[in-house]
């Protein structure tokens, strides 16, 4: 299926959109470019025909004059949706199979890369709460999008969610009630506060930031199908260099480093949910 | 030949459809086919299994980043959307649900006629919703063929009607009759 680079004849708006993300990276400092060309395509047309306007072009000169909309733009791009114990039998692997190896530790520094607005973090606090390994540790959970790691602080639950969440947690071998992580009120429900103590929500762009601490365990779980594949490389190499001998990296269940040329240095630790174990070096 | 690529959208008596147009096809059928199938998100795989096994041609669950190959059809997996990506590569995404459905039988269609062009050949079978109708446009706005299930002998009618009505659409047809217009078109 592969063209020459002369068979492909980029159309205008393909070009327009280039320059968009160009734009975009020169004035902002945040770097598309390697993102999936299809992912941002839909979502710079839709926001096009949403506003009414005639072409890329014009979205171009907007977004030098008016913050708030790369501020929008921001939002279209980056992704959010999010649940509590999204693919239970990934939770469920990770406490019968990863956790044994993580209690051999004296502490414990777990990273959440691109924690969106927080769900999957809480959902591995309660985890390690109920494996009494909580206290040990610390969790960093990074976003570059700081709208929505405001709301990841507040642990703000959506209500219509919690059944849907309740039965992930339960497929996901919790050892508890769900209800007693979080506190409802009558149109909200609120994370329970002990679970927050021994998390730091911080910002962070994957794509320009680098390194910050020695990590036992890495999750970054659909965030990398948003990315090219070179983006994806680097990225793991971002997580590679992060990780300690031993450590462990976890995608989300329909991601790989098959196509990463990281993927020798990583030992597949479970197939099925994505989990790989960075190579003790020989 | 100019075409690249077939895409299909099915919802509401997806599976038996889809077994009928797929066993039709020969084992050297010279492009690959990208499926999508409204489904719970908690599927297990049922559907690419069987298809699997009555079907020549391979069938499997799209794999994030894979290059489509000839011979080959690639479902969706439950709960993503499926894309094509600029390069031919499989591009799947969490994003919302789009008609009420994840994955979206529009997300794939729209984006596979972005990057294809006229060279995609786009299907709607059965089913009970409006999904596909505006990937069948994009489809035709861009020179591609698209071909619909007679909604008469479809199981369920709306997503065939809608099809239909969406854009000028080139061949509506019986299930039985779909495979042997693929083959014919592609020429096997
Ligand atoms: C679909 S959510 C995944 C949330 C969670 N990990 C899960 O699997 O449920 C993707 C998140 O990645 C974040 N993201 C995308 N690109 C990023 C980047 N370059 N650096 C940091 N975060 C990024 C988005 O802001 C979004 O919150």
């Amino acid at each position: 299926m592969k063209q020459d680079f002369n068979e492909i004849s980029l159309q205008n708006e393909d070009i327009e959109i280039m320059l968009l993300l160009e734009a975009i990276f020169i004035k902002y400092g945040y770097d598309f470019r390697g993102y999936s060309q299809a992912h941002i395509k839909r979502r710079i047309l839709r926001r096009k025909e949403l506003l009414g306007l005639s072409s890329v072009l014009e979205m171009i000169s907007r977004v030098l004059d008016d913050r708030s909309f790369f501020d929008t733009l921001m939002m279209d791009f980056s992704i959010n949706v999010t649940e509590m114990f999204r693919d239970p039998g990934f939770y469920k692997q990770f406490r019968s199979e990863v956790v044994p190896i993580l209690r051999t530790y004296p502490y414990l520094r777990i990273w959440h890369a691109g924690c969106s607005s927080g769900e999957e973090v809480y959902s591995m606090a309660i985890l390690l709460k109920e494996e009494n390994l909580y206290e040990k540790a610390q969790i960093y959970a990074t976003d570059f999008n700081e709208d929505v790691l405001e709301n990841a602080k507040e642990g703000i639950l959506s209500i219509d969610a919690l059944k849907e969440y309740t039965y992930n947690y339960q497929l996901s071998g919790g050892l508890s009630s769900f209800s007693d992580y979080y506190i409802a009120k009558y149109d909200s429900a609120i994370i329970e506060p002990s679970l927050k103590k021994k998390i730091i929500f911080a910002d962070h762009n994957l794509v320009t930031d680098g390194v910050f601490g020695e990590m036992h365990v890495v999750l970054c779980r659909n965030v990398m199908i948003y990315f090219g594949k070179a983006l994806q490389s680097k990225v793991t190499g971002l997580f590679y260099d992060s990780l300690c001998n031993g450590g462990f990296l976890c995608l989300g269940t329909k991601e790989s480093l098959k196509f990463t040329e990281y993927e020798k240095y990583f030992e597949c630790f479970s197939e099925e949910y994505k989990i790989y174990r960075k190579k003790f070096k020989a | 030949m100019v075409y690249k690529a077939v895409v299909i959208g099915t919802s509401t008596g997806g599976m038996a459809a889809l077994g009928e147009v797929l066993h039709a096809l020969p084992r050297n059928f010279p492009l690959p086919i990208l499926i999508v199938q409204h489904i719970s998100s908690r599927s297990d795989g049922f559907i690419v299994r069987y298809l699997n096994e009555l079907s020549a041609i391979r069938v499997k669950e799209a794999d994030e980043k894979e290059q489509i190959e000839a011979g080959c059809a690639y479902i969706s997996p439950p709960n993503y959307h499926m894309m094509l990506d600029q390069d031919s590569c499989i591009a799947l995404s969490v994003d919302s649900k789009v008609s009420y459905a994840r994955p979206s039988i529009d997300v794939l269609f729209e984006t596979a006629a972005d990057v294809l062009r006229e060279g995609l050949i786009g299907v709607i079978l059965t089913g009970a919703n409006s999904d596909g109708s505006k990937g069948i446009a994009a489809i035709k706005k861009r020179g591609g063929i698209a071909i619909v299930q007679d909604p008469a002998t479809a199981e369920a009618e709306a997503m065939p009607g809608y099809a239909i009505k969406a854009a000028q659409v080139d061949y509506v047809l019986s299930l039985k009759n779909i495979g042997a217009k693929l083959i014919e078109i592609v020429g096997v």
